[in-house]
């Protein structure tokens, strides 16, 4: 059994996010970048899923400029086996990434595609139900726990008000949440090995798919920033402010 | 124009946050809300205010919100409408993509203004950033945040219902089972009050400290993300950027230092405020009232307080 593992390369989760001056969008150039936090989750359960002989093999996608190879590589680093890079200088929406990566599914056959439920920077959280739908497969999004047996998918869901559990028959789509494990640390001979595994370079308009973007940015803006406001010395006096002052209690 | 909102339910009750899709859904037009389950949810449907048709779809695979089946549903209802819209909750988020996907649509989630029908804005890097978005679709599909439209009433309606008849899904999922946390406190996500907990609080048996000050507001209990990863509360209680979003009237935060991630759902809260031993720490820089102190000292003396 194959896995496919599409990753996105983002602005460093520890950044703050800075808006463009001319309201455009948010700057990246100079920015530290690192594969989106939730690909990392991803990751860590397809090579799980192979290390216990669940799958036979993993291989990461990312469909970006040339630097995503560096994500591509730090995937390999944890395990992955190989790496498939889809060129564009385009910040294709979910629709479009969608595609490819039906494209992709078709070309590869894998029987589970695992994706983050979100990336970071759009957090659009659609991708992977898109790529479901688009394939007419089963989804387990928000996934907190994976098991597979006998041709289906067990996965455990984050829900509003608790967890639930759905089956899926394979092929299907699983999207991680943060509790599904904690990825590993690339170790410094893994990250040697990785710069040797294969990564192959697809251009973009090669695959046929339409990547025009429905979303146009009229602009981006600074949320209001909150303003500090004052400390108290004690409990009386809070509940004071609260009733008389603000007037919530 | 017309919007279909897909109204989510849990343990046989339509969720709040629903209620806040059918407002935000009214500004774009007449709206029909969509509800799976039973003949009493498609009832409690009809009674929400302003709403002025009932879609039910009764047949039994819907009745969990799959999204496999649910998904082909909406699309092909969605020939009639302009708009798609639910709540930006966990079933909005795992049905309405999938169903963009059917109609070759672009969806818009976690929409928290609409400037008009085909303008909308939405945060994006875990709220440092508000894009507004023009959708060039001829169906725009979104999910929006309900902390950011007021829920519409859930009586006062008399909505006709109309029973709709399944159409064809792919067979590829089932539901095995769900566990609920059962809570008598509200909502989380549409409690007047909440008051949440950081890793400060220690341990799980100590984040029960919370609960005599939670009983006394009649407030929701919440937690950030690092109490969660700790283990104290289950994630279902997790606010943040990764968790849920709130905008309570008051918004109270024990043990919570402020990181980024858990700013960014909660700070849209009218009121806020921090108790923590730590006079740097950055939650002090959002809220409206600080307490510098021990949380274990302050929360039994705001019990008091609260009681005069």
């Amino acid at each position: 059994m194959k896995i496919l593992v599409p990753v996105k390369r983002v602005v460093d989760y520890n950044i703050k996010p800075r808006v463009k001056a001319d309201g455009s969008g948010v700057e990246t150039a100079g920015v530290k970048m690192s594969m989106n936090p939730f690909d990392e989750i991803a990751v860590e359960e397809a090579v799980r899923l192979r290390e216990k002989g669940a799958a036979s093999e993993v291989v990461v996608v990312s469909i970006g400029v040339q630097q995503a190879q560096d994500t591509l590589r730090t995937a390999m680093a944890m395990g992955a086996d190989r790496a498939i890079l889809v060129l564009t200088e385009e910040s294709p929406e979910p629709l479009a990434v969608a595609k490819v990566l039906k494209k992709l599914v078709e070309k590869e056959g894998p029987s589970l595609v695992v994706l983050g439920k979100q990336a970071i920077d759009d957090d659009m959280n659609a991708t992977g139900q898109m790529l479901a739908g688009l394939l007419g497969w089963g989804q387990g999004t928000f996934a907190s726990k994976v098991d597979v047996a006998d041709g289906r998918v067990l996965v455990s869901r984050e829900i509003d008000g608790g967890t639930e559990q759905v089956s899926l028959v394979l092929p299907a789509i699983v999207t991680a949440d943060l509790r599904l494990n904690e990825p590993r640390y690339a170790s410094l001979p893994n990250i040697m090995k990785a710069k040797k595994k294969p990564l192959e370079t697809i251009p973009a308009a090669d695959l046929g798919v339409d990547m025009a973007p429905r979303l146009t940015i009229v602009s981006v803006a600074e949320p209001t920033e909150r303003k500090a406001g004052i400390k108290l010395g004690s409990a009386t006096e809070l509940v004071e402010k609260l009733r008389n002052e603000a007037k919530v209690i | 124009m017309t919007a279909l909102v897909l109204l989510d339910h849990e343990g046989g009750q339509i969720r709040k946050a629903a209620l806040s899709a059918v407002t935000a859904a009214a500004r774009l037009g007449d709206v029909h809300v969509l509800v799976t389950g039973d003949a009493a949810l498609a009832q409690a449907a009809s009674r929400i205010a302003g709403v002025s048709k009932v879609l039910h779809a009764a047949d039994a695979r819907y009745a969990h919100e799959l999204a496999e089946p649910l998904a082909a549903l909406v699309a092909s209802l969605a020939a009639s409408y302009d708009h798609v819209v639910a709540a930006a909750g966990a079933t909005g988020k795992n049905v309405l993509p999938r169903a963009a996907a059917l109609l070759d649509v672009q969806p818009i989630p976690d929409v928290v203004s609409i400037v008009d029908a085909q303008t909308f804005v939405r945060p994006i890097y875990a709220g440092n950033a508000l894009a507004t978005v023009r959708s060039a679709d001829a169906k725009k599909v979104l999910t929006v945040r309900s902390a950011s439209f007021d829920a519409a009433a859930a009586e006062g309606g008399s909505a006709p219902v109309e029973v709709v008849a399944a159409v064809e899904s792919p067979d590829v999922s089932r539901f095995e089972a769900v566990q609920l946390s059962d809570s008598a406190r509200p909502d989380l996500e549409s409690a007047r009050v909440v008051v949440s907990g950081g890793r400060g609080m220690g341990s799980e048996e100590k984040f029960h400290a919370l609960d005599p000050l939670a009983d006394a507001l009649g407030a929701a209990v919440g937690a950030s993300r690092a109490a969660v990863d700790s283990g104290f509360v289950p994630n279902e209680l997790q606010v943040g950027q990764t968790g849920k979003i709130v905008a309570p009237e008051l918004y109270m935060a024990f043990g919570i230092s402020g990181a980024i991630q858990h700013l960014a759902g909660m700070k849209d809260s009218r009121v806020i405020v921090a108790v923590n031993k730590d006079p740097e720490a950055p939650i002090f820089q959002v809220a409206d009232y600080g307490i510098v102190g021990d949380l274990f000292e302050v929360v039994p003396q705001l019990v008091e307080a609260l009681k005069k």
